[in-house]
């Protein structure tokens, strides 16, 4: 009798479980409804990671790989020696303006050897296809082995900027027809040195390991020396917030009185971790620059603004393990007899370590991934070009990082510097998705439910 | 235990560093127009010199010259970079912060070009006075100075194609954005005869009247940029008839999605600006901390190679990224020699 009162509360007289009535009819739309958005937002989501993802594989993938030329340079003595002493302050003289000479000749004289039939009929014209840095690498060279000059020597040195583009297809014969810098002539020669084998793609370990490089030279530019700055700036985080922002939530969650004041601080905390985080950039330069007197472009000082702005999280993802560990666990240490500073840190913390570290570890990820604070401690710009010599220098030194080198990259006029942008875009994503594996790992292994 | 090791070495640090820390590379910023042409140098500083290579920072002329006349020492910038002369107000703010000895260098000329995209409409003949009906504030019709409602470029002058008028210059904090108004926007001022009439309304005051040849319509057609040349590109490139201003350099870098203008009938080019021909340049400096020379290891050496023949000669690295050689490159040479200050100079 009840139970026919539910479900027709307004017929009154037949109703079946199996035919649904009017009203069932339109819950169940409207909860099919609610799934149909629902997936539809999953799916709008996934569809915008795959392009996200797309976009930055499609234009970053071509910088991890660089077009190489071989060439057999002839150390000229009467160019690099000319007193022919082999002393070595006098070869230091010789500048990599030099050097140039000497390269171009190398690779002029290939055409000749292959029988290459081309227009180009000057040493010069072989400046298009050469990159700049190969003359400091000969130079580099005959520095450290002085006793080769004289001989004929190989070398393995990067093509100009247009060259690999053209390898790669980012520039064409159209593109070029108005450049100043290549002429389609030039790529045909290309075309010739390729099929010898003299220039060849090659996978490019420099782009990972290597410095910064100028605005003319694009196919030099590695993300190395910003990788390691943003090493040590990571470094100093983790040392500062991780004991600060435990010993603070440990203290505000199990120490302190309940009262206004500690109230102020917590909603003061939660503040902290809304602030803007250019706002942390400006405070650093002026109180830890003007004020202390620190090195500018320092990752010492990087480290620093970005341990204020990591320290409200942490101390908020601490609290809030600390806060899931279960009463009962307190009061069986103190029902035992531990002072309360002994209940904390050997059955509390400990059981809230895997939450913490998790907390900790997504915010140096955060930390990794700023840039806007970077911008005014003057960490963009032409920076990252020194590796760090031992432990102080890596702190002190002037260095960039890794989002802020991809903003200067993405800055540049040569095209070839956007590709290698979204190709920093990589390794910074790889580098942010193993953190983020890391804390999964942590939190699925340590993790404990009650 | 790691964690208390890191900590102490990093305090180790941060104490050495606030108390005998000893500065070895130069300290560059300022400018963005001329960190390409800074950086290049660097690098080729850093290559053939046993010095580090030094660090160039951008941030925008006012901005370095700002830093630069924070004061003598070794946590302030050696070299400031700037697309424009310094101002007496800076030059006065160095002296209070006690950076009296400032060493001027010219290092060549920068052209400034308008392009619009590829395939755009062909903007190929200007002049500056097109730009200034384009663009200004207001304008004169029938002898009188009036609002500028020109939609189109045939608006006005029936040689241009009729398409929208949507501009994308450099915004009021780029030093580009000074050249463009005392270049372009005055001279074509001139020619449109506004300059008179603004000199009459302003009783022949010939800075006022300069000042509203500056002023630049509000209505959406002339939109500002802030940020660099490659904003101003990508917004050309969303805008089949939009134009935008770059610097020399700049464009010759991006000539396969960019067509270049001519002002005045001259296509800009690194001659056609060196003789003058094209109307539209300025000229770059690099200003030096004679205080820190002898005390930042490599300061004279980065400011002598700087301006070097073989590298701001006519066939050198930086003539051929797109800097216009100075002639008077000799000159310029024996004044960092010698260390002549802008006082002395004068």
């Amino acid at each position: 009798m009840t139970d026919a009162s539910i479900h027709s509360p307004a017929s009154g007289g037949k109703s079946s479980l199996l035919a649904l009535d009017a009203r069932t009819k339109r819950r169940n739309a409207a909860e099919a409804r609610f799934r149909m958005y629902g997936i539809s937002a999953v799916a709008a989501g996934v569809f915008f990671l795959v392009v996200l993802l797309g976009a930055i594989l499609s234009n970053g993938v071509g910088a991890f790989q660089q077009t190489f030329l071989t060439v057999e340079v002839y150390l000229d003595p009467a160019k690099l020696d000319k007193k022919g002493q082999r002393d070595i302050a006098d070869i230091k003289k010789v500048s990599t303006f030099g050097y140039t000479p000497l390269v171009q000749q190398g690779l002029f004289d290939q055409i000749e050897a292959n029988g290459i039939e081309t227009p180009l009929a000057k040493r010069k014209d072989m400046k298009a296809l050469i990159s700049a840095s190969a003359a400091a690498q000969v130079r580099d060279f005959v520095i450290a082995n002085p006793d080769r000059i004289g001989d004929k020597v190989e070398f393995r040195v990067l093509t100009s900027s247009r060259v690999d583009g053209y390898l790669k297809g980012r520039v064409t014969r159209e593109s070029v027809a108005r450049d100043k810098n290549i002429k389609p002539v030039h790529l045909d020669l290309v075309d010739s040195f390729t099929d010898l084998g003299i220039i060849k793609k090659e996978f490019n370990w420099s782009f990972i390991t290597g410095a910064d490089a100028s605005e003319s030279r694009a196919e030099q530019a590695g993300m190395g020396v910003s990788i390691l700055g943003s090493f040590f700036m990571t470094l100093v985080v983790l040392a500062l917030a991780l004991p600060i922002g435990v010993a603070a939530s440990i203290y505000l969650e199990e120490f302190a009185p309940q009262n206004r004041f500690t109230d102020l601080i917590e909603v003061n905390i939660s503040n902290l971790a809304a602030v803007p985080s250019i706002v942390f950039g400006i405070l650093g330069l002026a109180v830890f620059i003007q004020f202390a007197h620190l090195p500018q472009s320092a990752p010492l000082v990087g480290g620093l603004v970005l341990t204020l702005m990591t320290l409200p999280t942490i101390i908020i993802s601490t609290r809030a393990s600390l806060k899931s560990v279960p009463p009962s666990i307190r009061d069986a240490a103190l029902g035992i007899g531990a002072s309360k500073m002994q209940a904390v840190f050997h059955h509390v913390l400990p059981l809230a370590m895997p939450g913490i570290l998790t907390g900790t570890i997504i915010g140096l990820a955060q930390a990794l991934g700023e840039t806007a604070p970077l911008l005014l401690i003057g960490m963009v710009g032409y920076i990252a070009t020194n590796y760090p010599e031992g432990i102080a220098s890596g702190f002190m030194d002037p260095n960039s990082a890794m989002p802020a080198q991809i903003y200067e990259w993405a800055k540049r006029a040569d095209p070839a510097y956007y590709e290698r942008a979204w190709g920093g875009i990589i390794i910074l994503l790889v580098f942010l998705l193993t953190m983020n594996i890391i804390a999964i790992i942590l939190r699925r292994r340590f993790e404990r439910r009650w | 235990m790691t964690v208390k090791l890191t900590a102490s070495v990093l305090a180790i640090a941060a104490v050495s560093a606030s108390a005998a820390f000893a500065r070895d590379n130069v300290q560059v910023a300022g400018s963005s127009t001329v960190l390409p042409y800074a950086s290049i140098v660097a690098e080729a500083f850093g290559e053939n010199f046993d010095f580090p290579t030094p660090v160039v920072e951008s941030g925008g002329s006012s901005a370095g010259l700002k830093r630069f006349c924070e004061g003598v020492g070794e946590n302030t910038i050696d070299v400031a970079n700037a697309s424009r002369k310094i101002k007496d107000k800076e030059i006065k703010a160095c002296a209070e912060a006690g950076v009296t000895d400032i060493i001027e260098v010219r290092i060549g000329y920068d052209g400034i070009v308008f392009a619009s995209q590829i395939d755009g409409p062909a903007y190929t003949a200007f002049q500056p006075v097109d730009i200034f009906n384009a663009l200004a504030a207001k304008v004169v019709v029938d002898g009188a100075l009036v609002e500028n409602t020109n939609k189109q470029w045939a608006d006005f002058n029936a040689d241009l194609p009729a398409a929208d008028i949507a501009a994308f210059i450099p915004g009021t904090k780029h030093g580009t954005r000074e050249v463009f108004e005392e270049k372009v926007m005055v001279a074509g001022c001139k020619a449109a005869g506004a300059f008179d009439l603004y000199m009459a309304a302003n009783g022949g005051d010939k800075k006022a009247a300069g000042k509203a040849c500056y002023e630049v319509r509000t209505d959406g057609v002339s939109v500002d940029i802030d940020g660099d040349y490659t904003e101003t590109l990508a917004r050309v490139d969303a805008n089949p008839n939009g134009i935008g201003v770059f610097g020399l350099a700049f464009y010759e870098n991006n000539t396969d999605k960019l067509k270049v203008a001519t002002m005045g009938g001259v296509a800009p080019s690194t001659e056609s600006i060196a003789t003058g021909e094209y109307p539209v340049s300025r000229p770059l400096f690099f200003y030096v901390k004679k205080a820190h020379i002898g005390v930042i290891p490599g300061l004279q050496e980065y400011a002598d190679f700087f301006i070097s023949d073989e590298i701001a000669g006519g066939d050198g690295p930086l003539a051929e990224y797109g800097l216009v050689s100075d002639p008077e490159l000799e000159a310029t040479q024996a004044a960092v020699a010698a260390g002549t200050t802008m006082a002395e100079g004068m």
